[in-house]
């Protein structure tokens, strides 16, 4: 277990500023009885793109939600910009499987829906301008008047990234964002949401299923034990950036993915 | 056997299925054949005779009563002064049912309280018949217009209860995390969210009750007397006026259509995303 622990510290190392910070987080449900998380340690520095991956039932969600302010730890500190999280923050921007558009709402006023809970419609109409920069940012020009229903897969969760990104957020925490479009669809999404990232050196945390998806995106992909959830290793990707789809086929993209698949299989926790 | 057939083909086969003579028709026009065609029915089976003319008066008997009472209506004769009765009767409960409604279906949609201690009571309220009731209204309010503005609320006050409620617990897991995640007050997600994803249904429940709230006024009218448009069908059948009774209804769900296509039109305009919507709009 120490030595567990010292090859992750190791691995870790300070690269950047930390931004986001997990020490010792537990999560235990019917009274201790049920360990969804054990002793999660996590550092997200400044810029850069960390990954979660294992089973199903792993505690991902679990921490996520911790991470989200959504759910208290039972133990162990979070700490995001210097500040405990105690709650959701306008400062954490979050993203799920499911675009969640409203459909009353045109795409532009489902992306200033934060700030309007946040501040209120006239702070929301304020920032109408720069909502549409952001759909410039994402490829959504010119669709600012579109409903939600005139909206693709992908198109709807470009404009999920814009309402993720309208309060600016110290941390982007995303769940399986594109798990739910097809294979091509979510490739190039992946792309696409590297591209978004580098551009405002976003500090992004991603859960998912797929080994190759936390790959590609990752800076520092973690591995997950089934319940009770930890971190069994933290595996640096060094591949340089921006990176292509092309780079799949590389060896050593796929010696990655080899090493991963064989600390989930170690397990057998799939 | 073994041959494939080429696109062209496999197109002509799409186009060459068959379109039933009904689909080529407007809808109007098949509504107006079937009416027709259950009037001819209606003229042969008085034709025939089996059935005493007391009973079921003929087409032109009926479509007499139907000019006589259309006449009475323009005219602002006693018809027109009855109808306006039941009218008041029915928006009236309808105003009240709507009110008590969606604030009900507020409380036991969003409320553990609500849901764990009136809902029972509504569900066991509406199993019983509400037109049950109708003696009681009578003996609390009188005879007058309000006794049946109180059945009529009554009865369609459980409608828009019930499809309140389930429209608010329609939101999914994602949009309230979502709501959660922005940082969003319980009013906020309420007003913002869940009441605006509950409208389709909030909707059908108000047509059901838009139904309820004529059957409730009318059942009023036929028990407590009163000046309404239920009132002159009871004279009519009681003096075994059956022409006249059967114009007076068909008046009567004139009345019931264009309350259902105000709520109708009213939905098209607010709840403007949903598909039904849509699709009709397309039309």
């Amino acid at each position: 277990m120490t030595v567990l622990e010292r090859t992750i510290g190791e691995q870790v190392g300070p690269r950047g500023r930390p931004v986001y910070e997990l020490r010792g987080v537990a999560k235990y449900y019917a009274h201790g009885h049920v360990r969804a998380l054990e002793e999660v340690d996590l550092t997200l520095t400044e810029g850069s793109f960390s990954s979660v991956i294992g089973p199903s039932g792993c505690g991902k969600t679990t921490l996520l939600k911790i991470m989200a302010g959504l759910v208290p730890p039972s133990k162990g500190q979070v700490v995001l910009e210097g500040k405990p999280v105690t709650g959701t923050r306008r400062d954490i921007g979050m993203m799920f499987q499911q675009a969640t558009l409203f459909p009353w709402r045109s795409t532009l006023e489902n992306i200033v829906l934060p700030i309007e809970i946040r501040d209120g419609k006239a702070s929301a109409k304020a920032k109408h301008d720069e909502a549409r920069a952001l759909l410039k940012l994402v490829g959504l020009e010119g669709f600012e008047n579109a409903m939600p229903s005139e909206l693709s897969g992908g198109m709807a969760q470009r404009a999920a990234i814009c309402r993720m990104l309208i309060t600016q957020p110290a941390v982007l925490l995303l769940d399986e964002p594109f798990s739910a479009l097809d294979e091509l669809a979510r490739d190039f999404m992946n792309m696409e949401l590297q591209r978004i990232c580098m551009e405002r050196s976003a500090t992004a945390f991603l859960v998912t299923h797929s080994i190759p998806e936390a790959v590609i995106l990752s800076d520092i992909v973690y591995v997950m034990s089934p319940r009770p959830g930890r971190f069994v290793e933290a595996i640096h990707i060094d591949l340089p950036r921006p990176r292509s789809l092309d780079m799949m086929t590389e060896p050593k993209f796929g010696s990655y993915v080899k090493r991963i698949r064989a600390q989930l299989d170690k397990g057998a926790f799939l | 056997m073994t041959h494939t057939p080429t696109s062209d083909e496999v197109e002509q086969t799409t186009w060459s299925e068959p379109v039933s003579l009904i689909e080529t028709l407007p809808r109007s026009a098949g509504i107006i054949i079937n009416l027709l065609a259950l009037v001819g029915i209606w003229q042969l089976v008085h034709l025939s005779g089996i059935v005493s003319p007391i009973i079921l008066p003929s087409p032109m008997e009926t479509a007499g009563d139907i000019v006589f009472i259309g006449k009475n209506l323009f005219s602002g004769g006693y018809m027109l002064a009855a109808l306006w009765v039941t009218v008041k009767e029915v928006l009236f409960g309808f105003a009240i049912a709507i009110a008590i409604g969606f604030t009900l279906g507020i409380i036991v949609g969003e409320s553990v309280f609500g849901e764990r201690a009136v809902l029972p009571l509504l569900v066991a309220i509406d199993t019983m018949p509400k037109v049950a009731f109708a003696p009681l209204f009578l003996a609390w309010l009188g005879f007058g217009i309000a006794s049946k503005v109180a059945l009529a609320a009554f009865i369609a006050t459980f409608p828009i209860v019930v499809a309140t409620a389930a429209g608010i617990h329609a939101a999914d897991e994602n949009a309230k995390m979502l709501f959660k995640t922005m940082g969003a007050s319980r009013w906020q997600t309420l007003f913002k969210m869940k009441l605006l994803v509950g409208l389709p249904q909030m909707f059908t429940g108000l047509k059901i009750a838009a139904v309820g709230v004529m059957a409730g006024a009318i059942t009023g009218e036929f028990i407590g007397g009163g000046k309404g448009f239920g009132e002159l069908i009871r004279v009519a059948a009681s003096q075994l006026n059956t022409p006249r009774v059967f114009a007076l209804i068909l008046y009567l769900s004139l009345l019931g259509l264009a309350l259902f296509w105000v709520v109708v039109w009213v939905e098209r305009r607010v709840v403007f995303w949903h598909s039904t919507t849509a699709a009709s709009k397309g039309r």
